[in-house]
Order: C-alpha cells, then sequence, then structure tokens
C-alpha cells in the first residue's frame, strides 16, 4: 500500500476546499453551467440521465480495508447504497446531489482518496495490473512507478487542458492484466541487457468509435526516464492533437495521421531537449517513493496446509478454489478474486454493506488489502492457503463466492441505458439476461475461459471491441439494436474482434450468444482449445454462419 | 477586461492594435502575429515597446527569432479548454528563456490561474472583473506541486528528500 504522507495530504485536501467553492460559486450563480462543467468533470462528476453521477478514482487499483469502508459510507450517506467498479479501476456512485459532492469528497480525502482527474480532457486516473506487488515472476512491483506517474499528472499545469481524455496503463508481468494496448500510453516494464529497469513505451490506443490497438513508440525508456518521456508524449500531442473533431481528437488519431514512425521522431525530438533536466529521477527519489509502500510481513507457510486439504472433499469449495484462487509469489499465500457478477446482477456492482464485510474481511484474511482490476472484480491479494475454506464461506454468505471468474457469465458491461446519457441502448439487462442463460457452472467450466464485453454505445466504456465476444448497442429506427463481434482480447496479444453480421434486436441477443457457444462446443479440436482459439483457428465465417442460417 | 500583473489590477500600457488599424506614431502596442510578420522590421523600429499576440495553433519556432527585441508576448485562449498556449508558455520561459511579460488572453478565467501562474505566464488580461479582484487568494489556493515547471516552486518529490536529508543529520 502507498501510504499518503502531509504533502499528499495537503494537495487532497487543497483541492476538496477548491471544489467546494467552485461548487459555491455554481449554485449562486456565478459560474455559468459551461464554465462549470469542466471543473465539475475534472473532480469527476458528470450529469447523467437521472443524477448526477461521481466517479471516485482507485489509482493503480489498490485500496486499504478502511479505504473500501469510507467508499461504503458515501455509498451509504450519499447515494442509495451501492457502487459501481467500472473497467479503470475506479467507482461511480450514481445518485448524488451537487451540494452534497464537496462532503462526499472531503470524507474520502480524509482516508487518502480522491477523483481528481476522473472525467474531462485530462489525464485519467493511472491503471495497473490488480495483482501487482503479488503475481509470480513480475520484473518488479508497478505500483511504484504507477505512483510517481499518479503524483506526476495529478493538476498538471500545461495537460490539464488536452484535446480530449488521455488514459495511462502500467503492467509488469508477461501477461497483461492492465490492457495497456487500449490505453493511449501503454507501458510495459522491462529490464534492458544491463539488467536495468524501464519500459516499453506504447501509444495510441484506445476503443471507442475508432479503435486501434497501441503501437510501440520506443523499445526501452529507462526507468529514470520515463517521466520525462510521458511529457515529451503529451507535448506533441497537447499541440497537434486534432480539436476541431471530438471523435478526432484522441491521441490514437493523432498518431494513425501521422505514423507511428513520424509521432515517434516528434515525440523524440522534444524529449531530446528535456530528458536530462529536472523531470529526470534519481535513486533517491525512486526509493523515496518505493519506501511510501508498505509490505506484509509473510510467514513462512507450508504449500499445501491440513485446513485445505480437509476442505477438498467439498465439491462447492473446489469449484470455487479452482476458479477464484490463484498463484501468489510466496509459498502458502494466494490471491483471490472475488467475482462481482452473481447471476441476475448489474456486473461490477457493490452493495454498502458487501463492501464493508469485504473489508473486514481483507483485514482478517489480507493485511487490510483489496485490489479492484479492470474486469470489474475485486481481489483480496494476500490471503493465507489455510484460510481459504473459512473465507470462502464467509464470501458465500455475503453472495460474493460466485465461482464465474473468466467464464462466460464473468461479464464486462458498462451502465448503459439505464443510468447514463450517451448511451442508446441498455447494458444491464443483456448481461444479467446472459448470466441466467450460463448461470450452469458446470455448462460455464465446460465452454471455459470466454469473455463477453458490452457496451450502450459506440464510447465504448464495455470495452465491447475487445470482449472474446463483444456487444455494442446501437439505436436505429428508435430500437435497441445490438452488433455482435468475435475474437477480441485485451491482454498482451490484443486484438479487435469482427463483427459476425447485421445487428439483432434485444431480445435475440442471449439466443444468438447461445447460437454462438454451440457452435464453438462442436467445432473445438479439444476441451482445452479455448473459444478465442478456435475462432482464431476459424475465422468468424463458420459462426456466422451458425447464427444467421435460421434468422 | 481587467489587466491583472503583478497579482494586482493594473492599467494596460498596451494599446492592442487592429489588424487594420492605422499604427500609431508613439505608445506601447500589441499587435497579432499575422500583422507584425507583415513587416516587422516596420514595427520594431518605431518608438514605443512592441507586444505580440501569438494564436495558439501556430508554431512558437516563428516567434522565437524576435524575442529579443519585444516586450511582450501575449497567448491565446479562445476558449478556457482549449490548453494549447500552456505547452507554448512554458517553452518561451523554460526552452527560450524569453524573461519579458507573459501575457494569458482570451477565456481567461479564476479556476486557471494557478495552472496559468505555473506554465510561466505574469500577467493576464482576466475576463470577468470579480475573479481578477481575488485573483492573489486564488492563487494562494495549492501549496503543493507535483511537477517541476519553470517558476521554480519546489515539488512535492524535492521537499520530500529535503525532509529526509533534515531528518538524517539530526539525532
Amino acid at each position: 500500500m502507498y501510504a499518503y504522507d502531509e504533502i499528499d495530504r495537503t494537495l487532497v485536501n487543497e483541492r476538496v476546499s477548491e471544489f467546494r467553492d467552485q461548487v459555491k460559486r455554481r449554485l449562486s450563480g456565478e459560474l455559468t453551467e459551461d464554465e462549470f462543467k469542466l471543473l465539475r468533470l475534472q473532480n469527476g462528476v458528470y450529469l447523467q440521465l437521472h443524477a448526477y453521477m461521481f466517479r471516485v478514482a482507485i489509482p493503480y487499483g489498490t485500496l486499504a480495508s478502511n479505504q473500501l469502508r469510507r467508499l461504503a459510507h458515501v455509498a451509504r450517506t450519499y447515494d442509495r447504497g451501492y457502487g459501481h467498479f467500472t473497467t479503470r479501476q475506479n467507482i461511480q456512485f450514481n445518485w448524488i446531489k451537487l451540494a452534497q459532492l464537496p462532503d462526499a469528497l472531503a470524507d474520502l480525502a480524509e482516508v487518502g482518496i480522491h477523483a481528481m482527474q476522473t472525467s474531462g480532457n485530462n489525464m485519467r486516473n493511472v491503471t495497473s495490473d490488480q495483482w501487482a506487488g503479488v503475481a509470480p515472476g513480475e520484473i518488479e512491483d508497478p505500483r511504484i512507478w504507477s505512483e510517481l506517474l499518479r503524483q506526476h499528472t495529478t493538476l498538471h499545469p500545461e495537460f490539464s487542458f488536452l484535446p480530449r481524455k488521455f488514459k495511462i496503463a502500467i503492467t509488469a508481468s508477461d501477461h497483461d492484466r492492465a490492457a495497456i494496448k487500449i490505453h493511449d500510453i501503454g507501458l510495459r516494464l522491462t529490464r534492458n541487457e544491463k539488467s536495468e529497469t524501464g519500459f516499453e513505451v506504447l501509444v495510441g490506443g484506445g476503443l471507442g468509435r475508432t479503435p486501434f490497438i497501441a503501437k510501440t513508440v520506443k523499445h526501452f525508456v529507462h526507468g529514470r526516464d520515463i517521466l520525462s518521456y510521458v511529457e515529451a508524449i503529451l507535448r506533441v500531442y497537447n499541440q497537434y492533437g486534432r480539436r476541431d473533431n471530438i471523435y478526432k481528437a484522441r491521441i490514437k488519431i493523432l498518431v494513425h495521421e501521422l505514423g507511428i514512425e513520424k509521432f515517434a521522431q516528434e515525440v523524440e525530438e522534444e524529449w531530446r531537449h528535456i530528458r536530462n533536466g529536472s523531470l529526470q529521477l534519481d535513486d533517491g527519489v525512486i526509493e523515496d517513493i518505493r519506501a511510501h509502500f508498505t509490505y506484509p510481513a509473510y510467514e513462512k507457510l507450508p504449500h499445501m496446509p491440513d485446513e485445505l486439504r480437509a476442505a477438498a472433499h467439498d465439491p462447492a469449495f473446489e469449484a470455487w478454489r479452482k476458479n477464484s484462487v490463484f498463484a501468489h509469489k510466496v509459498q502458502g499465500y494466494s490471491i483471490v478474486t472475488i467475482s462481482l457478477k452473481p447471476v441476475g446482477s448489474p456486473p461490477g456492482d457493490a452493495t454498502a454493506e458487501q463492501m464493508d464485510a469485504l473489508a473486514d474481511l481483507a483485514d482478517k484474511y489480507s493485511f487490510g488489502e483489496i485490489r479492484v482490476g479492470h474486469e470489474q472484480n475485486l481481489a483480496l491479494p494476500h490471503v493465507t492457503k489455510r484460510d481459504l475454506p473459512a473465507l470462502w464461506k464467509a464470501l458465500d454468505r455475503l453472495g460474493l463466492a460466485t465461482p464465474n471468474v473468466g467464464l462466460i457469465s464473468d461479464i464486462i458491461a458498462c451502465p448503459g441505458l439505464d443510468y447514463c446519457s450517451l448511451a442508446n441502448a441498455r447494458s444491464i439487462p443483456v448481461a444479467q439476461e446472459l448470466t441466467r442463460r450460463f448461470a450452469n457452472h458446470e455448462l460455464a467450466n465446460l465452454i471455459g475461459r470466454l469473455h463477453i464485453n458490452i457496451s450502450g454505445c459506440i464510447n465504448a466504456c464495455g470495452h465491447h471491441h475487445v470482449g472474446h465476444i463483444g456487444i455494442l448497442g446501437v439505436e436505429k429506427n428508435g430500437e435497441e439494436v445490438y452488433q455482435i463481434t468475435i475474437g477480441g482480447r485485451a491482454d498482451e496479444n490484443a486484438a479487435l474482434g469482427n463483427l459476425i453480421g447485421p445487428g439483432v434486436k434485444f431480445d435475440e441477443v442471449a439466443d444468438v450468444i447461445e447460437d454462438i457457444v454451440e457452435a464453438y462446443l462442436a467445432l473445438r479440436e479439444r476441451p482445452e482449445e479455448l473459444f478465442i482459439d478456435t475462432v482464431k483457428r476459424l475465422g468468424v465465417e463458420p459462426f456466422k454462419e451458425r447464427v444467421y442460417a435460421t434468422r | 477586461m481587467p489587466l491583472v500583473k503583478g497579482g494586482k489590477i493594473v492599467e494596460d500600457p498596451f494599446v492592442r492594435l487592429a489588424d487594420d488599424a492605422q499604427t500609431p506614431a508613439v505608445g506601447d502596442i500589441l499587435v497579432s502575429a499575422d500583422r507584425f510578420l507583415g513587416d516587422p522590421e516596420g514595427l520594431l523600429a518605431r518608438a514605443g515597446r512592441l507586444g505580440m499576440i501569438w494564436p495558439n495553433n501556430r508554431d512558437i519556432d516563428a516567434l522565437v527569432p524576435y524575442l529579443g527585441r519585444l516586450a511582450a508576448v501575449a497567448l491565446v485562449f479562445p476558449v478556457f479548454r482549449d490548453g494549447r498556449a500552456y505547452s507554448q508558455a512554458r517553452l518561451l520561459r523554460e526552452r527560450y528563456a524569453w524573461r519579458g511579460e507573459l501575457r494569458a488572453t482570451g477565456q481567461v478565467l479564476r479556476d486557471q490561474f494557478v495552472f496559468m501562474l505555473r506554465a510561466g505566464f505574469d500577467t493576464f488580461d482576466v475576463r470577468k472583473q470579480a475573479d481578477a479582484e481575488v485573483f492573489a487568494q486564488t492563487v494562494k489556493r495549492y501549496s503543493v506541486f507535483y511537477q517541476p515547471t519553470g517558476d521554480g516552486r519546489i515539488t512535492a518529490l524535492h521537499r520530500r528528500m529535503q525532509l529526509r536529508h533534515a531528518e538524517g543529520v539530526s539525532p
């Protein structure tokens, strides 16, 4: 965990008091809505269909138990008793009142949580691998660098009014859990031939109406230079990114129009001027940030404790363990993913009671730490294996032990037309219906790893382009129509899905998905061949045939 | 529109000249880049100081050769959402060592003062009288800064290192 010091606390408090003043000026009419809009967006406040929506940052997905309790408090006090975890390590509250927002921010500030730059055309919450620091085999803990970047991007005096939003993600593992290739800047921690830590820098990824997979702009940037290199990218973008058309304003368009080589040259030229300047990080500064992180005092524990051996006789426990428990870098410990995708519920939602109870479980079983992943699930990152059976029972009582992590009912979905003023179609009801169709865990297990992502409009908050199956809701002649893609993925082999054919109506979506799954089960070479691999091998055609033969 | 310089509302010594207006023989004038580049030597030769309004969609490289003979550079925020002039300001201050007046003009509002100061602006064509009047209080809103810029304010990373060293020397 990164622990705020007095300096960080002061800044967040100063921000809260500034926002309190801004809200006051808006309510008194001193600020016009146009002027205020951008100020509230910079503090995570959107105006949605029914109410203001408040988006709070969970930088690089790390939460302490007292912070999760405070989020529960906000849900209970200022909202309707629940929160929604997003695909970018944020939590959203959907029913907040403008006049109460400064108080909610002040309550969060007390535990080191803020909502700065969770929306607006600035540098957004820096995200990372939710298993950072505990995943076996990672280069080093990417949160050190994430925090350096969090600080550097916070209230940046040059880059707070960019052409469009700007998102940075960092991973330190071969398997990319942070979806860096669909970010404006993706950073992959790596080592050079001298064994020095640095980054492969990717740029220009993003979804929305013109999706792109990020391209490598530089194969190795030394860790000490990462701030200046990012600064150089931002400076090129701030000056030359398009501002004439909101749909062409993301850096991906600039990179696409210039071409990656030309873009890289521009960045290199800018970087040449600043790389040896005040942004260069010396080891002392990096160590100082590192020292703000605390790590658990792990015990020396056996690989296979008696408690785990005994519980293995319970098939329900085993189903959960095999699905939701993952290898930890320290022997005797596990990472436990907590599915926020129970059958029939909106993906990513948690009630205040669940958050409080999870905070207690984190204190009891995970050194007080909770993680948030982009798949809209949570994780307890340091659970001893001997505690797994007890933890499972406790989670089950809370409705948080659905063993569907990574399976077909572990759906990513945006809020859609139920909440969002941009949406053209509903997302949540589609997800709910699909979780019901695939509620049988044996069937879901038989299908194996399969990610369904749903967006309720072309802005793609539900990351539909990179779902193994992607569902995009659009509006056609006053009706909701859903376009289905297959073959997308968001990991280190990121790819955009391909459309299987004409859109289908709301009522038909679940049937179509069932057809696709049936086709896959018939087509796969062996049970271990994942859906995504079958699509890669055979292409869209056999799936298309199956879906449209009878429609 | 009130002008703020040195933290206070002041009289603007410059007259802003429209592109088709006649050049006055004396007095300080502020002209557009187009007008200036049409006749740089003529404008520079006259008595009175010269300032230039540089648009935010033009590389400042073309401005740099004249910096030594200008009294002021004004950068433009056509709307406050358009942040290109922040980069131009930092480049002028930090790369080209511009020490003369750097003026923010256009939709200059209270809630951008701190960003503008940090980017190197020292003079502000403030859109609203009420904003200009609270300039001094507004720029004290923040005492912590995470990024180094040419304004010399100490960054959080740096301050932590100082604190560390201070702790290190005491017993």
